[in-house]
C-alpha cells in the first residue's frame, strides 16, 4: 500500500494541472462572451477560389 | 424555437425594432478614445444574433481601412473597435448601420465591469472549490469504502490530506461568505451566509481536532461540497445581475449621446451629453431630439413632445419656453440654453416619485429572504437544543459538539441557495431568448403577483404616428397637398406624404412656424396648416387630428388622421383579458383621442389628459385598493408611475429614464407581455416548489441528524440529492408552455 504515497500526490497534481487551466481560462476572458463563441466555430472564413470557368473543370479540381 | 432564435442571418437584423436610439445627430466621434495614433471606440450593436451577424459585422468593420482590430460579443451586444489613421467613429457606426444593425456609442461602463469583476472572481472560487470537492471526495470515498479493513493510520493520513487540501480552499473561496456575513453582522441583521459561515468553521474546527485525535469522523468533504454548491448559487444570481444590467445599460442609449455646443466664438462642436453645464448653449438641429432640458433663446418652431407628455400632437415653442429631453424639433433649428434639472418642476416631481419608487422596491422582500427568515432560527435552535439533549442523556461532550455539528451542517441551505437562482436563471434565459431584459432576479416575483395593468396609450399601445384617412372627398387634393407637406417634419405632414405616395415636391415653399405651409403651385397659392391659416373659420370638421389645405380660392378641405393601434395590440389585450387580469389606460392626450384607442380595444376604464402626478395617484389609489398593478408605459410621462407600480415594463423604444424605472424592457411587441406573466408565474411556481422540496429535504433530514445518526456519507449524499432536485425542478421553466404567442 505504500504505493499511495507516491500515487496520491500524482492524483492531485493531475487534478492541479486541470485547475490551472481552468484558472488560465477563466482570467484570460475564455468564458466572457459563452453565446458568441458557440456561433463563432460556424463562421466560414475561407474565401471562395473564384469561378470556375465550366463544369468540366470544376469536377477535374475537385478531383484533384 | 421561438421566432427570435431562427439563426439567418437576414432575420437577425430586423428582428430588434430600432426605434428612437437610430436617430441622426449624434455624433459618435465624441466618444472615441485616443492614445498616440492609436485610437479606440466602444460600440454597443443591436440585433445581432448569430453567427452570421458576427461574421458579417466583423469583416464589413475590419475592411475599414486602419482597423487592426474588430471584435463584437455576442452575449452583451458590445463591440470594440481598434485603429490607426484617420478613419472616424461616424464611418465605423455607419458601416455597421448599413447592414441593418442598430448601433450606438457605448461609454466606458465601469457598472458593467464591476459586475463582470465579481462573477469573474465567483467564478474561480467555484473552480477552485470544484477541484477541492473532487480530490477530497476521491479520499473520503476510500475512508467511508474502507471503514472496517482500513488502518487508523492510513485512515488518519487521509483525513490530514483532505485537510490539507480543505483548509485554503475554505478560506479562498468561501471568503465571499464570510465577508457577506461579517457585513450583515455589522449592520446588526443576519443574512443567509451567518448560519452557512457558522456551520463551515464549526464542521471545519470539529474536523480537524478528530484528525488530530485520530477519530473516525471527519467533515472535510461537506465543508467544501457546501461552498461548492453555495458558489454555483452566488454565480448563477451574478450572472443574472450582470446580464440585466448590461440589457439596461445596452438600451439606454439617450445617455451616449452627443450634443452640439455653442462656444464663446459661436463656432460648434459636438461633445458627449454628460458634459454640458448647465447655461452652455446648444443647438438643436431639424428632426434632432433634445437630450438636454434647456430653455429657448432663438428660434420657434414646432416640437413633438409624444416621449416627454404622450401628447400625440405637437407644440408651438418660441424664445423662452422650456424644451425636455426626448422631445423632437420638428421645425427650423432652435438655438437653447442648457438647464439643470434640478431647476425644474416636472424633472424634480419625477425624480422624486422615482426615489419613492426606488424606496419601496428595496423594501420589498423576496420569497428566499422570506424563507431565510423562517430557516436561520429554526437551525440554530435545532442544533443548540439537540447539542444540550445529548448532554442531558449523558453524552460526552465530543459526541453531542460531533451531533450538533452534523445537524448544521445536513441542514445548511443548499437545496435553499439554489432555489431562486436556479429558477431565475432559467426563467431570465427564456425571456431574454424572446427579446426580454429582465432588470433584476426579484423582477419575476413581482410580475407573477399581478391582477391590473395600465396601459400608458401613445407609443405603448399605439404606435405614436398618425394615419391619413382618405376620403371621396380630399382624394383629389391629396397629390397637391403632399407637394406641400413633404418640405415639413411634422407628424401630420408626414402621415398625409405616406398617405400619397411618392411624388414631386412644390418650389418656393414659406414655413409660418405654427401656422402651416404656402406655396405657389400652378399659379394659385396652396396653403396647408391649422384652420385660420386656410381661412376655414371655425368649422369642426370630425375628432382628431384635422390638417386644412386651400388652393387658391376654392374652399378650404380637411384631412383627418387617426392614430393606428399596434399590431398586436388587440391579440395582446384579448389574451390577457382571458387569462383574468383586469385592464385600464391612463394617458396623457386628449380625451377623444384616448376614448378611440379604449374603444377600438374594448378597454372600458380609460382616463385622459392624466399629468405624471396624476399617473402616480392613481397608481397610489389601486395600490389602496390592494391591487397589485403592472404598469406598461415608454414616455418620460410615465417614469414616476412605472417606478411605483408593483413591476413595470417598457417597451425598447422608450425613453432612458422610463427604461431605468422599470422591471423590464420587451423588445418584441406587446405580444409579449402575455408570455412576460406566464413565464413569471411558471418561474415563481417553481421557485415555491423547490422551497416546498427543500423543506421537506429538512424534515427527513433533521430527524436522522438529531438523533445522531449521521455519518459523513449520509451528509454529502443528502446534501448532493437535495441541490440536485432542486437544480433539475428549475430546468422544467425551460420546457414549460412556450413563452411566445
Amino acid at each position: 500500500m505504500s504505493i499511495i504515497v507516491y500515487l496520491i500526490p500524482v492524483a492531485l497534481a493531475l487534478g492541479g494541472l486541470g485547475l490551472a487551466a481552468f484558472l488560465w481560462a477563466a482570467t484570460s476572458g475564455q468564458f466572457d462572451d459563452p453565446e458568441g463563441a458557440a456561433h463563432r466555430i460556424l463562421i466560414d472564413e475561407d474565401k471562395p477560389m473564384g469561378e470556375p470557368a465550366s463544369a468540366d473543370d470544376a469536377f477535374r479540381n475537385s478531383a484533384e | 424555437m421561438n421566432a427570435l432564435s431562427h439563426t439567418n442571418a437576414s432575420e437577425c437584423a430586423s428582428s430588434l425594432p430600432l426605434s428612437k436610439s437610430a436617430l441622426p445627430g449624434t455624433d459618435i466621434q465624441a466618444f472615441v478614445r485616443k492614445a498616440g495614433h492609436a485610437s479606440r471606440l466602444d460600440l454597443s450593436v443591436k440585433g445581432a444574433k448569430c453567427g452570421g451577424c458576427i461574421a458579417k459585422i466583423e469583416s464589413a468593420v475590419n475592411a475599414l481601412p486602419g482597423v487592426q482590430g474588430a471584435r463584437l460579443n455576442l452575449s452583451t451586444g458590445h463591440m470594440r473597435v481598434d485603429w490607426t489613421g484617420a478613419l472616424t467613429g461616424n464611418e465605423i457606426a455607419t458601416a455597421v448601420s448599413e447592414l441593418g444593425y442598430g448601433v450606438t456609442a457605448s461609454g466606458t461602463d465601469s457598472e458593467g465591469t464591476s459586475y463582470q469583476a465579481e462573477e469573474r472572481s465567483l467564478l474561480i472560487a467555484m473552480g477552485v472549490a470544484g477541484f477541492a470537492a473532487a480530490n477530497i471526495m476521491l479520499l473520503s470515498v476510500s475512508v467511508w469504502g474502507g471503514a472496517g479493513e482500513m488502518g487508523a493510520a492510513t485512515r488518519q493520513a487521509f483525513h490530514a490530506i483532505s485537510g490539507m487540501i480543505a483548509l485554503p480552499v475554505v478560506v479562498f473561496s468561501g471568503r465571499h461568505f464570510f465577508l457577506s456575513a461579517w457585513r450583515a453582522l455589522k449592520h446588526g441583521h443576519v443574512n443567509m451566509d451567518v448560519p452557512v459561515s457558522l456551520a463551515i468553521w464549526l464542521a471545519m474546527g470539529v474536523s480537524i481536532w478528530e484528525t488530530i485525535q485520530g477519530g473516525p469522523h471527519a467533515y472535510f468533504d461537506a465543508c467544501i461540497m457546501l461552498i461548492f454548491f453555495l458558489l454555483i448559487g452566488r454565480f448563477l444570481d451574478a450572472r443574472l445581475r450582470r446580464r440585466a444590467s448590461g440589457a439596461a445599460h445596452d438600451l439606454a442609449a439617450l445617455k451616449n449621446r452627443s450634443v452640439r455646443r455653442q462656444n464663446s466664438t459661436g463656432a460648434i462642436e459636438s461633445v458627449r451629453a454628460n458634459e454640458i453645464i448647465a447655461g452652455d448653449m446648444i443647438l438643436l438641429s431639424p428632426g434632432e431630439q433634445a437630450v438636454i432640458d434647456m430653455t429657448i433663446a432663438e428660434g420657434a418652431g414646432e416640437i413633438d413632445e409624444q416621449l416627454v407628455s404622450g401628447e400625440s400632437l405637437p407644440r408651438l415653442v418660441n424664445a423662452g419656453t422650456v424644451v425636455f429631453a426626448g422631445s423632437v424639433n420638428l421645425g427650423a433649428a432652435l438655438i437653447g440654453q442648457a438647464i439643470s434639472p434640478a431647476t425644474d418642476s416636472l424633472l424634480a416631481d419625477i425624480a422624486t416619485m422615482m426615489e419613492a419608487g426606488e424606496q419601496r422596491r428595496s423594501t420589498y422582500r423576496k420569497i428566499a429572504d422570506r424563507a431565510v427568515a423562517l430557516y436561520v432560527p429554526f437551525v440554530h435552535t435545532t442544533a443548540a437544543l439537540s447539542f444540550l439533549g445529548w448532554i442531558v442523556a449523558g453524552a460526552s461532550v465530543r459526541e453531542a459538539i460531533l451531533i450538533a455539528v452534523s445537524t448544521l451542517i445536513i441542514t445548511c441551505p443548499c437545496a435553499l441557495a439554489l432555489a431562486a437562482p436556479a429558477a431565475q436563471m432559467v426563467a431570465s434565459g427564456k425571456l431574454f431568448r424572446s427579446g426580454v431584459f429582465l432588470r433584476s432576479g426579484d423582477a419575476l416575483e413581482r410580475l407573477a403577483a399581478i391582477d391590473h395593468i395600465v396601459f400608458d396609450k401613445t407609443g405603448t399601445l399605439t404606435l405614436g404616428e398618425p394615419v391619413c384617412l382618405v376620403t371621396e372627398n380630399t382624394r383629389k387634393a391629396l397629390p397637391i397637398a403632399a407637394m406641400l407637406a413633404r418640405a415639413s417634419r411634422h407628424p401630420l405632414s408626414r402621415a398625409l406624404v405616406t398617405a400619397a405616395g411618392a411624388g414631386p415636391l412644390a418650389t418656393g415653399i414659406r414655413e409660418h412656424a405654427g401656422l402651416g405651409l404656402e406655396a405657389n403651385i400652378d399659379g394659385h397659392v396652396c396653403r396647408l396648416g391649422s384652420a385660420e391659416w386656410v381661412g376655414a373659420g371655425g368649422e369642426v370638421a370630425g375628432e382628431g387630428p384635422v390638417l386644412w389645405f386651400s388652393r387658391g380660392s376654392e374652399p378650404p378641405i380637411a384631412f383627418t388622421f387617426e392614430e393606428q393601434l399596434r399590431d398586436d395590440a388587440k391579440a395582446a389585450v384579448r389574451a390577457l383579458e382571458t387569462e383574468g387580469y383586469s385592464l385600464e389606460i391612463l394617458s396623457g392626450d386628449r380625451p377623444s383621442a384616448v376614448a378611440r384607442t379604449a374603444g377600438a380595444l374594448g378597454i372600458g376604464v380609460w382616463s385622459a389628459r392624466v399629468s405624471p402626478q396624476d399617473k402616480a395617484a392613481r397608481l397610489e389609489a389601486l395600490r389602496d385598493e390592494g391591487k397589485r398593478v403592472l404598469m406598461v408605459g415608454d414616455g418620460l410621462n410615465d417614469a414616476g408611475a412605472l417606478a411605483l407600480a408593483h413591476a413595470s415594463l417598457t417597451p425598447g423604444g422608450a425613453m432612458d429614464i422610463s427604461q431605468s424605472a422599470s422591471d423590464a424592457v420587451y423588445a418584441g411587441g406587446l405580444g409579449s407581455i402575455p408570455a412576460i406573466l406566464r413565464i413569471s408565474k411558471s418561474a415563481r411556481q417553481i421557485m415555491l416548489q423547490n422551497f416546498g422540496l427543500a423543506a421537506a429535504y429538512n424534515l427527513i433530514a433533521v430527524p436522522i441528524a438529531v438523533t445522531g445518526h449521521v455519518t459523513p456519507l449520509i451528509a454529502a449524499i443528502a446534501m448532493s440529492a437535495s441541490s440536485l432536485i432542486v437544480t433539475l425542478n428549475a430546468l422544467r421553466i425551460r420546457h414549460g408552455k412556450s413563452g411566445s404567442s
